[in-house]
């Protein structure tokens, strides 16, 4: 069997008429995810669905919509975990930390917080700094599976191991233990941490600004957008943050060669915080 | 192969004395991208990017997301991204599962570069104990593309590469030193245009 590149330019004609259907008939706009993500995610679909073609696949999520919740799960992808990437929390107690100390109410914004791992590791610094009664938290996704799990902070016992071994590089000061109640298979994180936190359905491709927002994290989200759709989210998120509000975003996102880039001055290149010019 | 757009190499363990001998062997000249899968640990990534820079005679980076692929600069893949190769030859990472227990996978850069440079790619698989790369070879096969691999009885580690002779089969397999010598001729012999 020999493949050739002409083959492949027409499965992207046909999988981007899949991304109008979708559009079109559901309102979930992927035409500007990158490309060869949603390639791989879809080639997956077809290779377990049983269809031929992402024209075969458009016809049916046209008339069946459970199917189509289906192809929304392929093209989320959750993974995650708590304290990712350790020294990006450290330099959070560092750079931003003080500046909330200055004000009497702080709003938050996590969007894409997937199941939750992130929101919740930041409320747990926050209470360790004694901040956390000030805080309102905004955690948002565009995957409503995935927020209730979010909601629920319920995760499988064997990833504690190395969710504990992160919140230590972390510069965590207590212990992880304290956190969480274990139960069976699972532990759940304690209800105090998820007070100041309101989960809540927010696309950041076709919903609106969250408004006078003083920090916002958005990780590991727009890797998987194209460039043009990196400058309107990055639009979106500089129109809801306060002046002298922070950005961060994921290690290997970056706000150079953005249309936002002279909003912002830059506070860690290497962890990727950035806040906004006042 | 009709011509020579892009090389991509796969390492895993051992990988970095190997990729040292491959990457210094590279002309100066050499006319086109270089991506590299390498496994390993996120803590010692850096120092490895700076240290095969200084010993290369092309510019040796870290890839980023959305970097345009251009001639002459070789890239490797961030610890626990997956590196993608889009339509366009620009780069996409990915937090995706991991793919053979690792992630950057050598097979999700693979499967994503042959349909991203048909039968203009060569690919090289290096020392590893482990069998990512293998799929991703066969479907560089399928596409046209060039496949090379370390000879086993020169590698740290022989499972990769073998894995890839005996499921795949493999264009050339040649000892480590030879590699770079092959790629410089495949460069050269380039038709023009
Ligand atoms: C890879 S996870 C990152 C999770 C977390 N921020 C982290 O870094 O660990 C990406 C998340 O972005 C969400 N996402 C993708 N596209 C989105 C969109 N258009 N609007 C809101 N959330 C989106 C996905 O559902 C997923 O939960």
């Amino acid at each position: 069997m020999s493949t050739n590149k002409g083959e492949i330019d027409n499965e992207y004609l046909e999988l981007e008429l899949l991304m109008e259907g979708i559009y079109r008939k559901y309102g979930f706009d992927f035409r500007d995810y990158s490309s060869v993500h949603l390639k791989r995610r879809l080639d997956h679909r077809l290779a377990i669905s049983g269809l031929k073609n992402f024209t075969q696949i458009l016809h049916r999520i046209i008339y069946d919509e459970e199917f189509f919740k289906s192809i929304l799960l392929d093209l989320s992808i959750n993974v995650t975990e708590m304290f990712r990437d350790p020294p990006f929390y450290k330099e959070v107690r560092k750079e931003i930390v003080p500046y909330l100390h200055t004000y009497p109410f702080v709003k938050i914004w996590h969007a894409g917080c997937s199941a939750g791992q992130e929101v919740y590791s930041t409320a747990i610094l926050l209470e360790e700094e004694g901040l956390l009664p000030r805080m309102q938290i905004y955690a948002t996704d565009f995957n409503e599976m995935i927020l209730d799990k979010a909601k629920n902070g319920i995760y499988p016992v064997e990833n504690i191991k190395s969710y504990t071994e992160n919140y230590q590089k972390a510069g965590g000061k207590a212990s992880f233990a304290d956190y969480y109640t274990a139960q069976y298979e699972s532990v759940i994180i304690k209800q105090r941490l998820k007070d100041n936190i309101l989960f809540s359905f927010h696309n950041l491709v076709t919903d609106g600004v969250f408004g006078e927002m003083n920090v916002i994290f958005c990780r590991n989200v727009l890797i998987y957008f194209n460039k043009d759709l990196q400058n309107k989210v990055l639009r979106l998120f500089c129109d809801s943050l306060v002046p002298g509000g922070f950005l961060c975003l994921g290690t290997k996102e970056t706000l150079k060669f953005s249309d936002v880039e002279d909003y912002f001055e830059i506070v860690s290149p290497r962890e990727k915080i950035y806040r906004k010019k006042r | 192969m009709r011509r020579l757009s892009a090389v991509v190499v796969g390492a895993s363990a051992g990988g970095f004395r190997a990729l040292s001998q491959l990457l210094s062997s590279l002309s100066e000249n050499f006319p086109v991208p270089v991506v590299i899968v390498q496994h390993l640990s996120p803590e010692s990534m850096n120092l490895s990017v700076a240290q095969l820079d200084r010993i290369c005679r092309l510019e040796v980076k870290e890839c980023d997301d959305k970097e345009p692929l251009l001639p002459g600069k070789v890239y490797i893949a961030p610890p626990n991204y997956h590196l993608l190769l889009e339509p366009d030859h620009t780069i996409g990472l990915s937090v995706d599962p991991k793919v053979n227990y690792s992630r950057p996978s050598i097979d999700v850069m693979f499967e994503t570069a042959a349909e991203a440079y048909g039968d203009e790619l060569a690919a090289v698989v290096l020392t590893g104990a482990n069998n990512d790369g293998t799929m991703g070879c066969l479907k560089i096969k399928n596409f046209g593309g060039l496949v090379i691999v370390q000879d086993p009885a020169t590698a740290e580690a022989e499972t990769m590469p073998k894995s890839v002779i005996d499921n795949v089969g493999a264009d050339y397999i040649i000892p480590l030193n030879e590699i770079g010598k092959l790629l410089n001729k495949l460069a050269e012999e380039n038709p023009n245009g």
